[in-house]
């Protein structure tokens, strides 16, 4: 068994005097490029009693410039059959889209505009404001969000920004002014925070040219470094959250891990993989799902972050099984904080992350966030030629320490949101 | 040739189409951009296969297959594409049934043999099919937990009356309670043969060196019947019909769904070219094109409903289908919107279409989004295999390559005239969600 030889990418990177950072990666499958252009940090920027000011700002940055009405984008994005996804989370604002090749010089010059000269109408805003409120208000319905929502609160308390909903609340949203937003966008929304990632079926150096011409001329104080405290490490904390009428429960159950940047990561990465992912999700789906029949989804998920990222548990259940579920995954989390996993299990999934590569490879959309998690970790150019390598310095050892370092029932945080009356 | 021009920047082989002897149909095309392969293997049976009482029996077959077979033991399952660093899935609809896996060349010979051994060998073990009954009841629960879902079954269930596209795929709760083990197999013995199978092969591999491997895989299979298919027409509807539904919520919810042309029907492309101009164009791949957001700002219903402040969102859906299924449009009313008053909005919008006509310009523009977007569907092997499949198995031969030249041919003329013909109040099923406080 071996895993497919990959030719592995060959991005082009420059850094513009202005600072911003863009990357280029040709490939040929289609007559499309997919453009992605990341402003860092997102929403942990929010000022407590604005939560939501990042997303409401993305939600009209594209409402309207010094060069061009709101109505000629729509029409031009309209025209070329260009969806314009503008999306906030903690992290970043990120502007994205995919288009034709022949498109290629008028979209970027529409998105560098839109990012560059936004004037913010008053009436966009208000109606970009209805709009977020229905979305969060949509949130608070559905108990999937909640419970994600609840345990990230539990594990990063006080007022670290990784605790609060990442698009915001409603009461944070209508408080936003069109003051707070320029100035959030004058401060952050500026090419030093920037990662353009251009995809696609375009010469690298048509589109550096293009890029930097597009770029030129727009200058802006570097923003200050953000830092995020370490979370507090809590003792095990059980909350429910009751929506009546809700046929099923959701259950988020969670700890916090390692920095990106910690040479663990990739260990940690492999004890996700066991955990919840391989296969159908891991050792939980194989006892909630397959073995107990509790469940249409069980699964973990372990975010790359600049702090110590959250490792989810997930699953799905009757309201009847939600005590049976909770003991299934602790049951789950201490055999594997014990014992570690199997020799098997790591050579499984070291098997499986080495042989995914091509496939996380194949398309605009895959590669523009690959590239555009290689720069927000500084992980260089060569970090698809140099992930294998990381992978297999991964030892059995290693994952064992990071079940056992982070796999304390002890100190984790559970959330259900469901139809039960709860302590919330 | 697969791809009308421009399509693929490379030239592909043509695409291969062959049966072996036990009639099983084999699709390989060459793709050489990325180390990969998707294998699909698409049968003939949907939940418009099923009948009264046994609703969601093809949807629950489908899970069974990924138990185990005479050759494969269940705990062996999980692991075999992995290895290689492979996906692996599957799914049921209306009229079909597919899995797929997805991964480096080297696995291509694991891949047909977990396709083969679904064909033929799979256990249906009496205790993991009890097992799996609670897991689809969560999967149904689920669902519904979102009053999008939930409104769509019933506005489903409500505008056909003897159709079996009105079940759920998951099926009714009451029959997911009572379908036996015997239920499940006789099911899947009677659809899983080679005649009701299209298996499709896409990605880096060498069409003859395909076709030896399935012939080694499945050329043991014994044939059998194909299937007969049930034949029902929908009865013309006379009159509006209505769904209302009131549950613990935050937000309002308004669906509209009018019966739709077939994929084979002369309407059904004038139809996808009048949904780009009411709310964008998607495009026609079911496994992707729907999880990105159309170009919409400027779109007939996003313009009087989003741009007014009436509704947060809205959505136009229609899929190729093998029968007639429904066009729906669905609306999220902004918070504080009474959905009579977003329903008026929309009755006048679509009133407005119909009587004064959808211009020249709104109708050159749809069809430049459709065209983008068939391209956008097609980036990777797994969805190039979806819809050579998809398409081979709801419509039949030669509609996937002629997508583009059919949408070309489309004229304002045939736009206006299927919006006033097809988007006729009588013709309507109008479903509301109206959410109740919680009391939270």
């Amino acid at each position: 068994m071996s895993a497919t030889l990959f030719k592995g990418l060959s991005p082009h990177r420059t850094t513009l005097p202005n600072g911003a950072v863009v990357t280029v990666q040709e490939t040929s499958m289609t007559p499309a490029v997919t453009l992605s252009a990341a402003f860092r940090p997102g929403s942990l920027l929010d000022p407590h009693g604005l939560e939501g000011l990042a997303y409401l700002m993305g939600r009209v940055l594209d409402r309207g410039t010094e060069r061009r009405k709101a109505d000629e984008i729509a029409e031009a994005l309209d025209d070329r059959g260009v969806s314009l996804k503008i999306s906030t989370n903690r992290q970043a604002v990120t502007l994205s889209c995919t288009l034709l090749s022949e498109d290629f010089d008028d979209i970027l010059a529409l998105l560098v505009d839109v990012v560059r000269r936004p004037v913010f109408p008053d009436e966009e805003i208000e109606k970009g404001r209805a709009e977020a409120v229905t979305t969060l208000r949509q949130n608070e319905d559905n108990p999937g969000a909640r419970a994600a929502d609840g345990v990230m609160k539990l594990l990063y308390t006080g007022k670290h920004p990784y605790g609060r909903p990442s698009k915001g609340t409603v009461a944070g949203v209508e408080r936003v002014t069109r003051a707070d937003i320029t100035s959030f966008h004058r401060e952050r929304i500026v090419p030093a925070a920037l990662s353009l990632v251009i995809v696609g079926d375009v010469p690298a150096s048509h589109a550096l040219t293009r890029a930097a011409l597009e770029l030129e001329g727009w200058m802006a104080p570097v923003p200050p470094r953000v830092d995020l405290p370490p979370p507090s490490a809590g003792s095990r904390h059980v909350r429910r959250i009751a929506m009546p009428g809700k046929p099923q429960a959701d259950i988020a159950y969670g700890f916090t891990t390692v920095r990106r940047h910690d040479p663990r990561y990739y260990a940690y990465w492999m004890m996700n993989n066991v955990l919840g992912q391989f296969g159908l999700g891991g050792r939980l789906a194989d006892n909630i799902r397959e073995r107990q029949g509790m469940a249409y989804y069980a699964f973990s998920t372990l975010d790359a972050r600049p702090c110590e990222a959250p490792l989810l548990i997930r699953a799905g259940v009757d309201p009847d099984n939600v005590e049976r579920t909770i003991e299934a995954i602790d049951h789950e989390v201490s055999t594997l904080a014990a014992g570690g996993p199997t020799s098997r299990e790591i050579e499984e999934s070291r098997a499986y992350l080495l042989g995914s590569l091509p496939r996380m490879l194949e398309t605009n959309q895959s590669i523009a966030a690959f590239l555009q998690t290689s720069e927000e970790f500084s992980l260089g150019l060569d970090y698809d030629q140099r992930l294998p390598g990381l992978l297999n310095a991964v030892t059995r050892e290693g994952v064992s320490a990071a079940a056992a370092e982070t796999l304390d029932t002890g100190r984790a945080a559970i959330v259900v949101a469901g139809p039960e009356e709860g302590q919330g | 040739m697969l791809f009308t021009s421009g399509a693929l920047l490379t030239d592909p082989p043509p695409l291969h189409v062959t049966h072996l002897d036990n009639g099983l149909r084999v699709l390989v095309q060459e793709v050489h951009t990325v180390p990969l392969v998707s294998v699909w293997c698409w049968y003939g049976v949907g939940s418009r296969d099923e009948s009264t009482g046994l609703t969601g029996v093809s949807h629950w077959v489908e899970h069974m297959n990924f138990k185990g077979t005479s050759r494969i033991p269940r705990e062996e399952m999980k692991g075999i594409v992995e290895r290689f660093g492979g996906t692996w899935n599957g799914y049921t609809w209306i009229d079909q049934t597919t899995y797929l896996e997805t991964a480096g060349r080297e696995a291509l010979d694991q891949m047909l043999f977990i396709e083969a051994e679904r064909m033929n060998g799979s256990i249906f073990d009496p205790a993991d099919c009890e097992s799996e009954r609670t897991v689809i009841i969560s999967e149904l629960q689920g669902g519904e937990n979102d009053p999008e879902q939930l409104l769509d079954s019933e506005v489903t269930a409500t505008a056909f009356r003897a159709h079996p596209y009105r079940h759920p795929t998951i099926g009714w709760l009451p029959d997911l309670q009572a379908i036996t083990r015997e239920d499940l197999y006789a099911h899947y013995r009677r659809y899983y043969i080679p005649a009701n199978a299209t298996l499709v092969i896409v990605g880096d591999v060498e069409t003859d060196d395909v076709l030896r491997r399935a012939e080694r895989h499945f050329g043991g299979i014994r044939p059998g019947p194909a299937p007969v298919r049930p034949q029902v027409t929908e009865p013309p509807q006379v009159g509006e019909r209505r769904v209302s539904i009131e549950r613990q919520g935050t937000t309002a919810y308004l669906k509209f769904a009018w019966h739709a042309p077939a994929a084979k029907e002369d309407d059904f492309f004038p139809m996808l070219v009048l949904d780009a101009v009411l709310t964008g164009a998607k495009g026609l791949n079911l496994w992707s094109s729907f999880r990105v957001a159309p170009p919409q700002r400027k779109s007939l219903l996003y313009t009087a409903l989003v741009e007014r402040g009436l509704a947060s969102q809205v959505n136009g859906a229609l899929m190729a289908t093998a029968d007639p299924f429904l066009y729906t449009l669905s609306f999220t009313a902004t918070r504080g919107v009474p959905l009579d008053e977003l329903e008026g909005a929309a009755r006048a919008a679509l009133d407005t279409a119909a009587l004064e006509g959808i211009d020249e310009r709104e109708v050159a523009r749809a069809k430049r989004q459709l065209r983008a977007r068939l391209v956008f569907e097609d980036d990777s092997v797994t969805n190039l295999a979806h819809q050579l499949g998809y398409f081979q198995t709801v419509v039949g031969p030669g509609f996937y390559p002629r997508l583009n030249q059919c949408i070309d041919m489309v004229t304002a003329d045939r736009v206006r005239q299927v919006a006033r013909h097809r988007l006729r109040s009588t013709a309507l099923t109008v479903g509301a969600f109206h959410p109740l406080d919680a009391g939270r």
